[in-house]
């Protein structure tokens, strides 16, 4: 098995060799950037275009002429959408392929699986997509959004812009809806809004029959307060869930919904008539007017072949996660794990919606939070921007974490008590 | 301030037209230009005063268009105009002249006003659409006012009424009055004649005005409560200690309990000679220790002294907590209380009529689903692990003929037939090739037709994608039968209840009436005497087996059009399916029915008591099932004769 | 007589044998042994293999000789697994809890301890509350008695409801379907206690051998599954031979005679169901932590039905059958699935076998069940036993 996949790695790398110009091949240790997404099973939808996105990077920084005087070679396994073979497949590519960085995962059980093994080996994790927070791990760079960068904004907005006073939770039943669900809740709390004024309800994945909470939101209504949905719904269900609210006469005026799980990848090739005037809160929108994003989306669009094909949030945030990764290796002359590390930490580079991006000591990036009103053409309106804000490891809003800080540099912890002036512990939180 | 001037303008937009004519619209836009071209809903406020004060008729228009993202700002100079985008070109039309101008698209940008500034705009133009000459701006304008009530336009309101042609309206309007008669009139008797009138009304607006009127706040007193009370509430039953305490505490009337953290901090604070208290340090681990520790230092006054559960419930004893309404008037809150109840007891009714709904709507979909599966089980004994595959297949069917037939109501028929007639093919290839075989292994055909199952999902995904593709239903099924605000159902579940009942009729038409049914009825009861008595089991079983896919097929659409289409939604619905089959009684249409009504309505019930998680109700529902068939496995219509002896 | 069975049952010495040779070269060929011929991945991966060659051959006893098709029994391997990785998980939060809390000046309090282990474990899930089912996590022995318990237990109740009300065939097959449905969807709530979607995690982290490496720790899970297997091999075959061997096959055959011939087949039928059960629970917990992780997903009715396709395809009714096919499916479905499989061109389309696999295995699984209903271990009867 190890040796057939070093043959798949050969010939990627063989293929890379052959688009692009072969010109530093003689480097005795090449660099090599492991890919672990999904390519089959239920997430392959959502996790093969960031493959698709890794190999465009790299064709670019390979044309740009590599790395260290080396072209980069990238190593992409499957993990087949099964949570152990994630542990399995990390393990092969820093023991067997002997990489140098991995680039992957999308669902957050995933990750918790990957974080031993990455610890144990010292190996070295971009992580895509926004998540829950509650996590700092030494091995791993969250390039995604934490719940301060994309929850708590799209509530503020909730309150502030459209005065909504009664809110209704609706997610799937995981860890990510659980865990933001519960900072709002703190959060909303804490904003006086009172308790039974919050309404929280969890469906398993792929629910069809949405007509009874439907109709439970609206009777939301009934005391005469604004309602808003705060959707954490994820990918099919979404479709039934948006279908019910047509069928029930709810617009976007009467009832806003805001997803975070509903992107252009989701919208992309759906009936969208139904979603129009609803929101979305993201990091990106491909609509995004800046000429990096114009560049970004043509880039894309030619190296896979379709103009059809959209741009979104994770696909920027493995975008400044790669590049990032490429200032740190060439600061620090090496791609040794450590030296890297210390050198990502207060690495910029431009978003793809105007501003920079700061990595900060706790591994998490610095974000401008979009708010976009889906358009009948399955884009999005960008009708808020914020100015970068700083990702959160550990919530303010509840207190058990309240207390935590992570800080990479100088205090070498990612889960450190402020209370107590310890490190909780060094390994992360799995 | 702002109501004020929205007064006035009125009044000077009705009086006074000619006034205005030397300014224009745009001149008066400059001024607020930053406030229109990034609005937020706290401060566009006085940029809309500015816009209404100054009377001119172009106001309306262009907050219409301005709502509707119809407006955009030339970056160079910051002017408005109408704008309407076609690919790189914009045509440009002056908000004043309504001179159009056709320019590149670069260089301008298209207003978007968000949701809650979109309703403050909405509000604004209430008054100017309440009695406009067209009838979906009068409706505009009342959608707006039943979202932001308002004092001020009761009066607009009202006066509308008596010249309303549209008797629907009319009636809209009249209720919507009542309801800000409620909240804004003046003097009590008319609020209490208000009230009074929305003791019938089910409606979330009239229930949403009576709660607002009988909001209540929690508040402790030493002595006997003050204000307009509601009832008087007992800790423990009403309130949890905790929640008494703390509101003691907020009200300064008891002081802050101390917390454990607390303890351990003070503690920490106070180490001298590695003793706190005059414990050692060591010692500390001990929850009694440390409280022991505490005293000591709360005794020599170092610390606060600690707030133990006794003195707690003493505090707690010692005052009156009591729900007192916001609104002081104990007649009008007593006559929305009394209305209130009498809503709400409507309410119940007809949520119960909601669920009834629900759980019909429900139960029709899984016997759709299961009735084919429970006709080949019934006749041919045979477990079809692939069923599922085939709810999948009509789905895509229905997707694919949508890809070419761009009419959904047209699809839809071209749909259906099709969908029974590829399934039904794809049922009897696979009767012939493989089930056929396996006839006398009825455990082998349960895994055989997986393998079928796990082949045709990979299949559809390489074919499809994983991704959900979109099923839409015509336009004619878009929206919701809407009985009162309580009870709805959606046109598109009342049409797969329809369904259910056709095919209901129709596969008790076909078994009880025709030759084929009464073949198929002799093969179920005695295979091998239905053979003897001349009828082909073989091409029986091929039928059957037929026809079960072929509604499977065609339920596949129906749950395409109310839910969505992908490669796994059909193994969502083989276990419910096998359920129903096995609850209801095999080989049956009646235990079907019966089965799926049971299961629909139990799944309700159990989601209506835990309506916070869907997931529980169908844990509970799968273990009901469980001990069900413990207790009657043949089901509820158990088969009789010699097929029960299986 | 364990001996004189031994003597008499060849096939139990060959497979014996052979699992003993297998062993051998694996472990002086691993990285922990010096050799590094084997990674530790693959170590690890072939540890698992024998962990789910485990619950083949109980699948295969229920299944294969006493004609119970179970499509429950990968949930008692699940509840296994879940019991050992919450002793995994807590004492392993439990070692990091009381190194960070060691610093302070004032110890702490047994409560602040287990609150602060409980918001290590369950702050993923937002929550800091132990659930009543973790009552036993401290002690190992305790939880490892809940790796046979539960599972035991469950298989014991709802096996003494079925059995009783005398429901076969097709219907217990899809009773068994809903209760691990029904156990898949509890886990899969955040409220069940068992940290829902994320399930438990870090479990092939061995609290007490933080410093040996992972090479060795696989190692020796790889050792105790090899032992598991034997042993579980030997008891089954034991099972199987003899008087009671012979009743079991008859209810498979005809369960009415056996029953008018006096026998209690629901005693036999309880005692198989049971027994295989606590075989599953047994081989789950030593399968997971291999894996590193369990969640509800783990426990899906698909896999149940996925092990009942390994009997089939390795040959029913013969535990060396169900061995083959359980190390063969998973083994070449993981080789297909990773990529390792070369595209096949067929000129106007490339099959990509990540894509085509599952079609591949229903297409030859139906293959196997219309052709071969041996399977594989038929074809091997064939080449040991001349036809007569």
């Amino acid at each position: 098995m190890t040796k057939t996949l070093k043959t798949a790695g050969c010939a990627i790398a063989a293929l890379l060799a052959t688009t692009t110009l072969a010109t530093a091949q003689d480097c005795a240790d090449p660099i090599k950037v492991g890919v672990l997404h999904s390519l089959s099973g239920s997430m392959a939808i959502s996790e093969t275009t960031l493959k698709d996105v890794m190999l465009m990077l790299i064709e670019q920084q390979n044309a740009a002429g590599g790395l260290l005087g080396c072209q980069i070679e990238a190593v992409v396994v499957d993990p087949a959408s099964d949570w152990p073979l994630f542990a399995e497949k990390a393990r092969e590519l820093l023991t067997v392929n002997e990489v140098d960085v991995i680039f992957g995962n999308w669902t957050s059980v995933s990750r918790k699986s990957v974080l031993p093994v990455l610890e144990e080996l010292n190996g070295l994790l971009f992580y895509p997509v926004q998540y829950e927070g509650e996590e700092s791990s030494k091995n791993v760079f969250y390039t995604g959004a934490a719940p301060n960068q994309q929850a708590i904004p799209a509530v503020d907005y909730f309150l502030e812009e459209l005065g909504v006073e009664k809110f209704a939770l609706l997610g799937t039943d995981y860890v990510y809806p659980r865990t933001t669900n519960n900072i709002l809740q703190a959060y909303l709390m804490d904003k006086g809004i009172a308790e039974e004024d919050i309404f929280v309800n969890y469906t398993p994945f792929g629910q069809s029959d949405w007509a009874t909470i439907v109709g439970d939101v609206v009777a939301l209504g009934e005391d005469g307060m604004q309602v808003g949905v705060i959707s954490t719904i994820n990918g099919d269900a979404n479709i039934g869930f948006y279908k019910e609210l047509a069928a029930a006469n709810v617009s976007a005026d009467d009832i806003p919904v805001v997803a975070f799980s509903v992107g252009e990848e989701e919208l992309s090739g759906l009936d969208t008539s139904n979603l129009v005037g609803h929101l979305a809160a993201w990091n990106y929108f491909m609509s995004a007017d800046t000429p990096e994003n114009a560049d970004f989306i043509a880039k894309w669009q030619d190296f896979i072949g379709s103009t059809d094909r959209v741009t979104n949030d994770p696909m920027e945030a493995h975008y400044i996660g790669f590049n990032m990764w490429v200032q740190a290796v060439e600061a620090a002359g090496t791609t040794d794990v450590d030296a890297v590390s210390d050198a990502m930490i207060g690495q910029t580079f431009p978003n793809l919606t105007g501003g920079m991006a700061t990595m900060l000591p706790n591994h998490h990036l610095t974000k401008p939070v979009l708010i976009g009103e889906i358009r009948a053409d399955g884009q999005f309106d960008i009708i808020s921007q914020t100015e970068p804000v700083e990702g959160d490891a550990w919530t303010d809003f509840l207190p058990e974490s309240a207390v935590l800080t992570s800080d990479w540099k100088d205090l070498k912890c990612g889960m450190y008590n402020t209370e107590t002036q310890t490190c909780v512990q060094l390994t992360s939180n799995y | 301030m702002l109501r004020l001037l929205i007064a006035l303008a009125v009044f000077a937009g009705l009086s006074l037209p000619a006034t205005a004519q030397s300014q224009t619209l745009q001149s008066i836009l400059q001024p607020v230009a930053d406030e229109i071209a990034d609005p937020s809903r706290a401060s566009v406020g006085a940029a809309l005063d500015a816009l209404v004060a100054s009377g001119l008729p172009q106001v309306t228009p262009f907050l219409e268009a301005w709502s509707d993202k119809g407006v955009w700002q030339r970056d160079a100079d910051g002017a408005f105009f109408y704008g309407q985008a076609a690919g790189g070109e914009l045509t440009l039309t002056d908000i004043d002249t309504g001179a159009e101008t056709v320019v590149p698209a670069t260089g301008h940008t298209e207003l978007r006003p968000n949701g809650g500034v979109r309703r403050v705009i909405g509000t604004t133009l209430v008054q100017f659409q309440l009695s406009d000459p067209d009838l979906t701006r009068r409706l505009s304008a009342i959608d707006s006012l039943a979202r932001r009530p308002d004092a001020d336009q009761l009066a607009p309101l009202l006066a509308s009424i008596d010249e309303e042609p549209d008797p629907a309206l009319k009636a809209r309007k009249i209720q919507l009055a009542n309801i800000l008669t409620v909240t804004f009139a003046d003097d009590p008797a008319d609020r209490i004649a208000a009230i009074d009138s929305l003791s019938t009304d089910t409606s979330i607006e009239a229930r949403a005005v009576l709660n607002q009127i009988l909001t209540t706040g929690i508040t402790a007193t030493p002595g006997a409560p003050v204000g307009n009370v509601a009832r008087i509430l007992t800790v423990g039953d009403d309130l949890t200690p905790a929640a008494a305490y703390d509101l003691l505490v907020t009200g300064d009337l008891a002081p802050p309990a101390t917390a454990p953290n607390a303890i351990r901090d003070a503690l920490a604070a106070n180490i001298v000679d590695g003793r706190a208290g005059g414990i050692p340090t060591a010692q500390l681990g001990d929850p009694a220790l440390r409280e022991a520790a505490y005293a000591t230092l709360a005794a020599a006054g170092t610390v606060p002294p600690l707030v133990t559960a006794q003195d707690q419930a003493d505090a707690i004893a010692a005052h009156t907590f009591a729900a007192i309404y916001a609104e002081g008037d104990a007649a009008i809150t007593d006559a929305a209380r009394a209305a209130l109840t009498s809503a709400e007891t409507r309410v119940a009714a007809a949520q119960f009529a909601d669920l009834t709904l629900d759980a019909l709507s429900l139960a029709s979909i899984y016997f759709l689903a299961a009735i084919g599966l429970a006709i080949t089980f019934g006749v041919m004994g045979v477990i079809n692990m692939s069923h599922g595959e085939f709810i999948m297949m009509g789905a895509y069917t229905g997707f694919v003929v949508q890809q070419f037939v761009p009419d959904y109501t047209v699809s839809i028929i071209v749909a259906l037939p099709l969908a029974f007639a590829i399934t039904f093919a794809a049922g009897v290839a696979m009767e012939r090739l493989v089930i056929r075989h396996l006839y006398h292994r009825p455990l082998e055909t349960l895994l055989a037709t997986f393998g079928i199952s796990i082949a045709l999902q990979q299949l559809a995904k390489n074919i499809f994608g994983t991704q959900a593709r979109p099923l839409t239903s015509p336009g004619w099924l878009d929206g919701a039968l809407i009985f009162s605000d309580v009870i709805q159902i959606s046109y598109i579940r009342v049409a797969i209840f329809v369904l259910a009942l056709l095919f209901l009729g129709l596969i008790v038409f076909v078994l009880k009436r025709t030759r084929l049914g009464l073949e198929v009825r002799a093969v179920t009861q005695n295979r091998g005497m239905a053979a003897s008595m001349g009828i082909d089991p073989d091409r029986i079983n091929m039928l059957t087996f037929g026809l079960g896919s072929g509604i499977a097929g065609i339920a596949g659409v129906a749950i395409g059009l109310y839910a969505q289409v992908t490669s796994e939604m059909g193994a969502a619905y083989i276990v419910q399916s096998f359920m129903t089959v096995v609850v209801g009684g095999v080989g049956n249409v009646w235990g079907t029915l019966a089965g799926a009504t049971l299961i629909g309505f139990l799944q309700k019930g159990i989601e209506f008591l835990n309506p916070s998680n869907t997931l529980a109700a169908q844990t509970y529902m799968v273990l009901f099932i469980i001990l069900f068939i413990q207790f009657r496995p043949k089901g509820i219509v158990a088969q009789k004769g010699r097929a029960a002896a299986d | 007589m364990t001996q004189g069975f031994l003597v008499t049952n060849r096939s139990v010495r060959w497979f014996l044998m052979c699992l003993a040779i297998f062993t051998a070269v694996v472990a002086f060929g691993s990285e922990a042994s010096g050799a590094g011929l084997f990674s530790t991945s693959l170590v690890k991966t072939l540890g698992k293999t024998l962990c789910l060659c485990l619950v083949a051959i109980a699948m295969d006893v229920v299944w294969g000789y006493c004609g119970i098709l179970s499509l429950g029994h990968f949930a008692f391997f699940g509840i296994g697994g879940y019991a050992v990785g919450m002793w995994l998980m807590y004492a392993r939060t439990e070692g990091i809890v009381l190194s960070s809390l060691s610093g302070q000046t004032i110890p702490p309090t047994p409560s602040e301890v287990s609150d602060a282990i409980g918001s290590q474990i369950f702050g993923v899930v937002g929550s800091a509350q132990f659930p009543l089912i973790w009552s036993f996590a401290h002690s190992l022995p305790l939880q490892l008695l809940m790796v046979v318990l539960v599972p035991g237990l469950l298989a014991l109740v709802f096996g003494w409801l079925a059995f009783r009300s005398r429901v076969t065939g097709v219907y217990l097959s899809i009773l068994t379907q809903a209760m691990t449905l029904a156990l898949s969807l509890y886990l899969f709530q955040n409220d069940s206690g068992l940290r829902g979607n994320n399930g438990l995690s870090g479990l092939q982290n061995i609290p007490g051998y933080e410093q040996t490496s992972q090479a060795t720790i696989s190692l020796m899970f790889f050792l105790a599954s090899a032992l598991a297997l034997a042993l579980g091999y030997v008891l089954f075959a034991w099972v199987v031979a003899g008087k009671m061997g012979s009743v079991i096959k008859g209810i498979r055959d005809n369960e009415a005679r056996v029953r008018f011939l006096g026998y209690r087949v629901e005693g036999f039928k309880l005692f198989v169901f049971t027994l295989t059960a606590v075989v599953a629970g047994i081989a789950g917990a030593l399968y997971y932590p291999q894996a590193g992780i369990i969640n509800p997903a783990e426990i899906a009715p698909i896999a149940s039905i996925y092990l009942a396709v390994w009997v089939a395809i390795g040959g029913r009714g013969r535990l060396y059958g169900a061995v083959i096919g359980a190390a063969f499916v998973s083994l070449v479905s993981s080789w297909f699935t990773g990529g390792g499989a070369p595209n096949l061109n067929l000129g106007f389309y490339t099959v990509q076998w990540t894509d085509w696999w599952l079609v591949l295995l229903g297409v030859s699984f139906v293959a196997v069940t219309l052709f071969f209903p041996k399977g594989i271990g038929g074809v091997f009867d064939y080449l040991v036993r001349k036809p007569s």
